[in-house]
């Protein structure tokens, strides 16, 4: 009997196991997945927590888990890919025929000096933990005015949209409540604009720009002075605050660097077409674990999925794998007012403007604010939860389409 | 920017795009140009970054030059002020780096 142990169950871990359970045969494969927690978190819903909303965000993994998939609940220690064994912290050894790392990337507030301490919490919050999402919500509630400053500390971190996301829906959260004239709103950014990819950026910077939102880019934080309120970088620039949401560094799991298997964020290098370990070959690191030049995004893990299974079966069989992963990702971006924009890229296209999943017929616009994209982003919540972590079919291919996209004559790269 | 050389192939920004075409005497020029004069310490930088792109497939972030050739990113700053990562790619001859996806 052959043994797959897949660590982590989140996104891609779940995934991936449902679908090679389906086809793997039960007598002749055992599947385990290996989590740190009993409940399967639906990330997307966080951003929408310090507004007030809070449905459905936690479900235990055993019921989103085929049966014949163990599930076990424990802290990984370290891999040791010779003996081919996975060390939990409770000193238990599960060795493996073939192992998927899935075990993502996370926050990470003790990597910036002065982040964590007496004002963390207080005026210093994130919003990719449950914890913080909600610490955040009661932060906004008793917000009095001042300046709010949306910060990410480095890239990538994962779902790099979310910051603008969080920044669009304060700046309508403000004006619903009529305060936001007393609220200044900067957006604080390593990167030289408001996204990652030119004509995107663009379309972004705009509607900040449209909302009297400030960008600061270039700014590579060295420390928190939280006493000061003060935000101050490598080149010594200086930004205060009266409220800071900060995306801290985000790095994968201590295990893969301390199992040697990692960069330095402890991301797993892989081949960026078929997720496989570079230097381990009967190791596979899927969804946010991996060092792929995409974005970290669910819809990165549910497409890379995809690809990985197929792959997987010829590889077990000894052949070559002829599926290859092109990057795809596909995000929801909100805008507030109960509007959002779409986008589609991979490794070789940036988001261009257009329409979505059906050509022409859309019903979604990419790179354009409809209402329909955002009750596109809330209906995803039911298809995630019943359909994608399940392994089921979505009309949605893993690998990018030109239908229904077009290049702006006038948005020419600089 | 483009035509530091006339032999060397650079894209829109002036970030070479053809890896082998980079020599020691290129970078200096291309140094000159964005107002550095090339140190030892601005060397080890760059011949790290050389170094590790063709086994890593990307050109190096701030955080990889600190963590593996052991220079502060404080110091990286001081070395090539404003925009570190970007003016290390540019001299060290290769791809604007992606920042991020």
């Amino acid at each position: 009997m052959k043994r797959l142990v897949i660590l982590g169950g989140g996104t891609a871990g779940t995934v991936v196991a449902n679908k090679l359970r389906r086809r793997l045969v039960l007598e002749d494969w055992r599947i385990t997945v290996i989590d740190r927690v009993p409940d399967h978190l639906y990330q997307p819903g966080l951003l929408f927590v310090p507004f007030g909303g809070r449905e459905d965000l936690l479900k235990p993994r055993r019921r989103l888990l085929r049966a014949g998939i163990e599930l076990l609940i424990g802290e990984v220690a370290a891999v040791d890919p010779e003996r081919k064994s996975v060390k939990l912290l409770d000193g238990d050894v599960v060795c493996y025929d073939y192992l998927v790392i899935a075990t993502g990337t996370s926050s990470r507030p003790d990597q910036t000096p002065g982040m964590l301490g007496a004002e963390w919490r207080h005026s210093i919050h994130d919003f990719y933990t449950y914890d913080g999402a909600f610490a955040l919500r009661d932060a906004l509630q008793g917000f009095t005015g001042g300046r709010l400053v949306v910060h990410v500390v480095e890239q990538p971190i994962k779902c790099p949209v979310a910051p603008l996301e969080f920044t669009f829906l304060a700046e309508a959260f403000f004006r619903w409540r009529e305060m936001r004239d007393q609220v200044e709103i900067v957006y604080v950014t390593p990167l030289d604009g408001a996204f990652t990819k030119p004509i995107a950026s663009r379309y972004l910077g705009r509607l900040l720009d449209e909302r009297k939102i400030t960008v600061e880019t270039d700014f590579l934080v060295e420390r928190v002075d939280a006493d000061r309120k003060t935000l101050v970088s490598y080149d010594e620039r200086e930004i205060g605050y009266d409220l800071l949401v900060t995306v801290p560094l985000n790095m994968g799991a201590d295990f893969i660097g301390a199992s040697g298997l990692g960069d330095e964020l402890n991301y797993v290098p892989v081949d960026k077409h078929t997720l496989q370990s570079r230097a381990h070959p009967d190791i596979f690191a899927i969804g946010d674990a991996n060092d792929l030049p995409t974005s970290k995004a669910g819809s990165v893990a549910h497409f890379s999925s995809e690809i990985f299974v197929e792959n997987f079966f010829q590889y077990v069989e000894g052949l070559a794998m002829t599926h290859r992963f092109d990057g795809h990702a596909n995000c929801f971006v909100e805008t507030g007012d109960g509007k959002g924009l779409l986008i589609d890229f991979n490794y070789d296209t940036e988001p261009l403007p257009g329409r979505f999943p059906f050509g022409r017929l859309g019903p979604l616009s990419l790179l354009h604010e409809t209402k329909a994209n955002h009750w596109g982003k809330l209906a995803f919540r039911w298809i995630y939860w019943n359909l994608l972590v399940k392994g089921r079919w979505l009309p949605i291919p893993s690998r990018m389409s030109m239908s229904g996209k077009h290049r702006p004559d006038e948005e020419v790269r600089p | 920017m483009t035509t530091i050389h006339r032999e060397i192939h650079t894209d829109a920004e002036g970030f070479l795009t053809e890896y082998d075409e980079w020599t020691d005497d290129l970078a200096v020029q291309l140094a000159a140009g964005i107002g550095i004069e090339l140190s030892d310490e601005h060397w080890k930088a760059i011949r790290f970054l050389r170094e590790d792109y063709p086994t890593h497939g990307e050109t190096a972030t701030l955080r990889r030059v600190s963590t593996l050739a052991g220079i502060p990113v404080k110091q990286l700053f001081a070395l090539f002020p404003g925009k570190p990562a970007k003016k290390m790619a540019y001299v060290a001859g290769l791809p604007k780096p992606r920042g991020c996806v």
